[in-house]
């Protein structure tokens, strides 16, 4: 049997066909040769820094309005400290942190009440805000939530724009000098986004904290698996307090959940308390809130906390304080 | 479907009507709602159209042309109504035994018949007549000698292959949540599935066996399409030739869908009323028309009789044989959580045609197609996951009910799922209780302070609530009191961590003060403990030793509260398998599975 004849050019081109590939596959190889294993992510927050949202100049200001309605309420509130226009300038982005926890019907107290968030949106609106937020991370779905407690619907018609939270929202943040806070997601977009923050939150019990009130509301500012924190919940909601500084906070009294809560769930777990706070001082809001569930602020572990990491203080009858009938 | 439903539950559901509809049309018309109704049947017309336009005339009419397979999908629907038609043919059973009169008539006429048997001539006749008293003879021992109740039960599987729940459950169930994002407005972003893979499979191997044969699905595997093509056997209206004119080119054939053949004798039954040929035919022979088919038509499906006694008996068989397993009776599953206002397991499997319309309205994304927990017959039905979703079942949502197309899940109001006004001495729906896992619940099992479960309950009063407990606290070693200053107490033994015993959930009891509760320790520093107040003062000595003790809130669960609705399951932070889960226990839809009194 002969054998094919080789064809030089055949032979030529074949060589010039393998050289290349034997080349390519070379070079891949080593473009993507990597000596070492996949480090484990270590996590190590990229050092962002929350600004400080407070004004200098109204520090230490506390209102509280004895009323039954939250629009007249939160409106003369912020006239007796000077207006809105005190807290806001014209041209600045506010974000209202409200507490959109639970898909429950505004009437049950559970969630930031619509009435006052719309009121506040305009508030803030006519002090010349340029755009006004609203956000919460809820703790059930969250557009059912934002939906159900009424909040979506008010706040848009007031003006403002509701932020859903989505993954991509949150950034993994530490507190500085926190010990729990560490590498953990936070809802910072619309914080980053935003010149001035009102904490706006429903005084509540609640059976693990003590109470739920405007400090325990930046709890809704945390991501991921937050549950865990609920293992040493008083030092959590100091850490927070030490994490956002508002610019004043507006704390609803004027129904108050005095049992089952922090989700309520029946008429019968809200009691009338006829009170509305505004503050710039959260801790001593609080502890004014303290007060309508029959309780005292010094039995608040968190409360003291954050006193004594210098966000606030207890005692309110130091501060600059307005008590006002609204009729 | 509706007809499925019907034998199954003797019961046609409000928009099931629309199936009567669809009926009387195919009756008059054929099968138009093959051809011009069906969403599934539109997708294969296309993607078959897609795959098979560039092929030659030659292939396309071979792969048009009819195949006795095709009888296939006759078999399977006679099985699966014959499934569904278990309870039916109870009912049947229960008149021959209830009444003595029935039985002795019944004998009467079989004996009569059994004579008359002997004097007929016609051996045809002479079987019929035969068979029938071997019948009504073995229809009367075994109505004598069941009850029937094990050995008939009806199921409805006919969503399985239905293309209507089939394209609802893969659309819903696959190809949305993939598609899903901020401008789909009903989308909670990244809803989950299990047994998504499955349901995709059998929607895509559907879908792609276009590619081989032109509506694969339509042809040998539609149970609908062959229940049309049984009634549409005597449409006024049917596709057909005229007298002359025809070349015998066979345009026409290559253009059927539905593989009837119309260049020659037409099988009406597989026609999809395409209307394709109408188009293809050069010489306008082809024809919706009143008259027959002038090269002659075949009206009804080809299947034996033989096999439609065996795909009946088959289906009628089958259930039976699935429910020996028992998970409709005393080896219920707990993990079968159905949604709030589905009906009984036995009734619900007669009506559930697993079309994922429950699981895609859920605002939560908790309900989620079964593997085989119900057993095979509650395979893709829908049950309720608390791992997954963005939180438990919300007590204010009756959605799944209002959406169902067969009631299989009940039309609930707000009132009688919360129970309120005409329902308040019901009570609210129940669809499961609480189970708190002592081992794992980190104050239970840990000693660790947590109560998410009891915060996030959301029924009032709340159905989760608290035992305060105090557990002492294993240090390095014993601390023994130094002396104390008002509320300072310093003390001698291992450090004690600020950060870890000054959270506010540390106390502190003393030996020889027993009387004394725990005291809250509020901070500690180089002065030692702080202590909220000192009722100590009184008895305490130096020397003394001091018990650090961490208060806990243990949970429990009151069964006559919880509803089961999963918000403590899907809150609680113990993730990967939760410390409180819900099970079916004690759910209002079956008394049988009553807990609390």
């Amino acid at each position: 049997m002969r054998e094919t004849p080789m064809d030089r050019r055949e032979f030529i081109r074949r060589c010039t066909r393998a050289g290349l590939s034997v080349t390519a596959a070379s070079t891949l190889a080593f473009l993507f040769y990597d000596r070492k294993a996949p480090a484990m992510d270590m996590g190590g927050s990229p050092a962002i820094r929350l600004p400080d949202y407070c004004l200098a100049t109204m520090k230490n200001r506390l209102c509280i309005a004895r009323a039954t309605d939250r629009a007249a309420a939160v409106r003369q509130a912020f006239a007796a400290l000077g207006g809105m226009q005190a807290f806001v300038k014209p041209g600045e982005r506010v974000l209202l942190k409200v507490n959109a926890a639970f898909a429950s019907p505004p009437a049950l107290g559970a969630t930031s009440h619509p009435d006052l968030v719309a009121a506040v949106v305009r508030l803030c609106k006519e002090a010349g805000a340029a755009r006004v937020t609203v956000t919460d991370n809820p703790i059930n779905d969250p557009a059912t939530c934002f939906a159900l407690s009424g909040i979506d619907a008010a706040a848009r018609k007031a003006g403002a724009e509701v932020i859903v939270p989505r993954d991509s929202f949150f950034t993994r943040f530490s507190v500085k000098g926190g010990r729990l806070i560490q590498d953990w997601p936070v809802l910072l977009a619309p914080l980053l986004d935003a010149d001035r923050v009102i904490g706006l939150a429903p005084v509540k019990d609640h059976h693990r904290s003590g109470a739920s009130m405007t400090l325990k509301n930046w709890y809704g500012l945390l991501g991921g698996r937050r549950n865990i924190f609920h293992q040493d919940v008083h030092s959590l909601i100091g850490e927070l307090a030490v994490m956002i500084r508002p610019t004043v906070v507006v704390l609803d009294g004027i129904e108050s959940m005095l049992t089952n809560g922090p989700t309520g769930g029946s008429l019968s777990d809200l009691k009338p308390t006829g009170t509305l706070i505004v503050s710039t001082d959260p801790v001593a809001a609080d502890a004014v809130g303290t007060t309508l569930l029959g309780r005292q602020a010094t039995d608040l572990p968190f409360l003291v906390k954050a006193q004594k990491a210098g966000a606030g203080t207890i005692d309110y009858r130091s501060l600059d304080l307005k008590e006002i009938k609204v009729i | 479907m509706g007809l499925g439903s019907l034998i199954a539950t003797g019961s046609l559901y409000a928009g099931l009507l629309w199936g009567l509809l669809t009926l009387i049309l195919t009756i008059l018309l054929g099968r138009v709602f093959c051809g011009w109704i069906c969403p599934f049947g539109a997708l294969h017309q296309a993607v078959g159209w897609l795959a098979n336009r560039r092929h030659k005339a030659a292939a396309r009419m071979a792969a048009n042309r009819y195949r006795p397979a095709q009888r296939f999908k006759y078999a399977l629907l006679v099985f699966l109504l014959g499934a569904a038609a278990g309870s039916l043919v109870r009912h049947l059973l229960d008149l021959s035994v209830e009444s003595t009169i029935v039985v002795v008539v019944i004998a009467a006429v079989s004996l009569l018949c059994g004579v008359a048997a002997l004097w007929v001539r016609n051996a045809i006749w002479r079987d019929r007549i035969l068979s029938l008293v071997v019948f009504i003879i073995g229809w009367v021992i075994t109505g004598f000698l069941t009850d029937g109740s094990r050995l008939l039960a009806a199921s409805l599987q006919t969503g399985l292959l239905d293309p209507i729940p089939l394209f609802y459950r893969s659309v819903n169930l696959t190809l949305l949540p993939l598609a899903d994002g901020p401008s789909i407005p009903l989308a909670s972003p990244g809803r989950l599935y299990p047994g998504s893979l499955a349901i995709g499979l059998l929607f895509w191997v559907a879908v792609l066996l276009n590619l081989r044969i032109p509506r694969f699905y339509c042809r040998f595997v539609c149970p609908l399409g062959a229940l049309f093509g049984v009634v549409g056997k005597n449409a006024i209206y049917r596709m057909g030739q005229k007298a002359e004119g025809c070349t015998a080119c066979g345009a026409c054939n290559q253009a059927c869908e539905g593989a009837c053949e119309p260049a020659t004798t037409i099988r009406t039954a597989e026609c999809l009323l395409c209307m394709n040929c109408l188009n293809a035919c050069r010489h306008d022979v082809m024809g919706y028309r009143h008259q027959p088919s002038a090269a002659g038509e075949i009206a009804g499906p080809d299947l034996s009789k033989r096999e439609f006694t065996t795909a009946l008996v088959a289906g009628l068989a089958a259930v039976p044989l699935a429910r020996l397993a028992g998970k409709t009776g005393e080896n219920w599953n707990p993990a079968v959580i159905r949604p709030p206002g589905a009906l009984p397991e036995e009734m619900f499997l007669q009506r559930c045609i697993k079309c994922g319309q429950c699981m895609r309205i859920c605002p939560t994304n908790v309900i989620h197609p079964a593997a085989l927990q119900a057993g095979i017959e509650g395979i893709w039905t829908p049950i309720l996951n608390f791992r997954m979703g963005t939180s438990g079942c919300q007590r204010g949502c009756i959605a799944c009910g209002n959406l169902c197309p067969t009631a299989a899940i009940r039309p609930i109001s707000l009132d009688e799922r919360l129970g309120r006004g005409d329902f308040a001495d019901r009570g609210p729906i129940r669809i499961g209780t609480a189970f708190v896992d002592r081992g794992r619940c980190l104050p239970w099992a840990m000693d660790r302070p947590c109560i998410v479960c009891q915060e996030n309950c959301p029924v009032s009063p709340k159905a989760i609530v608290t035992r305060e407990a105090f557990q002492p606290v294993r240090l390095g070693g014993a601390l023994h009191l130094i002396d104390m200053k008002d509320r300072q107490l310093r003390f001698d033994g291992p450090a004690l961590p600020a950060e870890r015993f000054a959270t506010g959930d540390y106390f502190v009891t003393m030996a020889n003060s027993d009387a004394i509760p725990p005291v809250r320790i509020v901070d500690i520093g180089p002065g030692g403990i702080t202590l909220a107040e000192n009722p100590f003062a009184v008895a305490a000595h130096p020397g003394d030793r001091i018990t650090v003790q961490v208060r806990l809130q243990l949970p429990v669960v009151n069964p006559a509260v919880c509803i089961g609705c999963g918000v403590c399951e899907h809150e609680c932070p113990v993730k990967g398998r939760r410390a409180i889960r819900v099970s079916a226990e004690n759910e209002t839809r079956d008394r049988r599975h009553r807990l609390s009194l």
